[in-house]
């Protein structure tokens, strides 16, 4: 068979091929290469993330255990959890928003930080890791796809957008 | 075979009733004296039992979360799906990093999806949180019960046949190579039908932010049965994406007031804790039977809210 034949063979094998399975595979190192910036990634995922669920024990147990004074007590949150998050916020006064950051001297708006954190992963390694990485590489397409998740998400954070009641 | 979920469906009704947890809920619900901790005690003991139940069934915490705890405890819809929304971002965000540093997760194939279905949970999250609870009720008993019929229909395939790569996954170069240890090789791999997966994930990322659920019931199939990518992968990819998908339902969230720490945080540290522990029960599960049961407490779950939303529960 000559070589063209045999890469027609090939080719037409490919266009309905069996996602390439193990046993077909030639004997290769065991080792996977993974992107650097996947690990950088994953490096900034394992650490934050962790540091992020410790913030949340951490302020939780000071909120309720009261060592911390609460904007609503815990004794009183079941009045107002049946209510629908825009009726929650216009019984209690709450700040919608970014305004619990002036608040944190309540417990349960101390516990808002770890969410924030761990809602903020994302972004950050969006930008301080993917972004720089795909430029670099130029990879445009990648950096073009980064660069608009990181707008969508700040858009999200920001707050801007409102929701009507209901 | 309708007959016999029915049967199972009501046996596990009567089951959910009797349990010790279920009754507790129940009298305490109906108990206004009830002090405030028991609460987060009972959320915390309900989320650490679905963690449990989530990893040995194979599914998603997110999935059981909402509408079981949507059915059961007396929180406004917009707290659950809040919390729900957390729940499912702690467990991605812990999960990432083994599942990257393996390459399971892959982000050439999860970024540009992830991109499409963070952008459209906003969408849904402002669309949850501006219909009146009684529609949202009925659509979410209808979206459990369609995705507890997904879990009884649905079959994944290890390896998919995949065609000739389409114009978006070469311009994407969406590829990659991951370890399987049965073969002791690396597997390579690559996608299709692109165009076709990114538009299901429109519909995807505006569910998982309309309910506050975690999306891996339906990211698994379109990246494993319509996209071609080996099961791990899809798997893995998925877990991971919701890390990126819920993040921007949560920002939504947040910044409406819709994230009740003292709902929220019990659920977190219980699922979490309840996925360490199934991890450690897995060996000897029978995860066909669980998978059994969390499709019947779903289905349950579905036609609870439906009704609920109806207004006959």
């Amino acid at each position: 068979m000559s070589t063209q034949a045999r890469a027609e063979k090939h080719s037409t094998q490919h266009n309905a091929m069996q996602q390439t399975v193990p046993a077909k595979q030639k004997k290769t190192a065991v080792k996977v290469d993974v992107p650097p910036e996947q690990i950088k990634y994953a490096n900034l995922l394992l650490y934050c993330s962790w540091a992020g669920i410790g913030i949340l024990v951490l302020t939780f147990i000071l909120y309720v255990t009261g060592l911390v004074g609460s904007y609503i007590p815990p004794a009183q949150v079941a009045q107002y959890w049946g209510l629908s998050a825009h009726e929650f916020l216009v019984e209690t006064g709450a700040p919608s928003g970014w305004g619990w950051l002036g608040m944190l001297k309540y417990g349960d708006f101390l516990n808002l930080v770890g969410i924030a954190f761990l809602a903020l992963l994302t972004i950050v390694g969006y930008l301080v890791l993917l972004l720089p990485a795909y430029i670099r590489k130029k990879d445009l397409s990648y950096a073009a796809i980064v660069t608009v998740e990181i707008l969508v998400l700040t858009l999200a954070a920001s707050g801007i957008l409102k929701v009507g009641a209901h | 075979m309708l007959e016999e979920i029915i049967a199972k469906a009501s046996m596990l009704l009567e089951l959910a009733n009797n349990s010790q947890v279920a009754q507790a809920v129940t009298q305490a619900s109906g108990a206004p004296g009830t002090p405030w901790w028991v609460w987060p005690l009972l959320l915390f003991v309900t989320t650490f039992v679905m963690g449990i139940v989530a990893v040995m069934a194979g599914v998603g915490g997110g999935v059981l979360f909402v509408p079981i705890v949507g059915s059961f405890f007396p929180f406004h819809l917009d707290f659950v799906r809040g919390a729900g929304l957390i729940v499912a971002l702690a467990g991605a965000l812990a999960a990432g990093p083994g599942l990257l540093k393996a390459n399971l997760a892959n982000l050439r194939l999860a970024l540009p999806v992830a991109l499409i279905a963070s952008t459209f949970s906003i969408v849904g999250a402002f669309i949850g949180l501006a219909l009146p609870s009684n529609i949202l009720q009925i659509c979410l008993g209808l979206t459990i019960t369609f995705i507890a019929v997904l879990f009884i229909f649905s079959k994944n395939s290890e390896f998919p046949k995949v065609g000739k790569p389409d114009g978006v996954s070469r311009a994407l170069n969406i590829s990659g190579s991951y370890y399987e240890p049965s073969a002791g090789r690396p597997v390579d791999w690559t996608v299709w039908r692109t165009p076709q997966g990114f538009l299901l994930f429109i519909a995807i990322g505006t569910v998982a932010g309309m309910f506050g659920l975690g999306a891996g019931w339906a990211n698994v199939p379109v990246l494993n049965l319509l996209m071609g990518a080996p099961l791990k992968i899809a798997v893995g990819s998925s877990k991971f994406l919701l890390s990126i998908t819920d993040t921007s339902a949560a920002w939504v969230y947040l910044n409406q007031g819709a994230v009740l720490p003292i709902i929220a945080v019990p659920s977190v540290l219980g699922i979490m804790l309840g996925s360490l522990v199934g991890v450690r029960l897995l060996a000897g599960a029978k995860p066909k039977v669980v998978r059994n049961m969390v499709i019947l407490m779903l289905l349950f779950a579905g036609i609870r809210s439906l009704l609920k939303g109806l207004g006959w529960g």
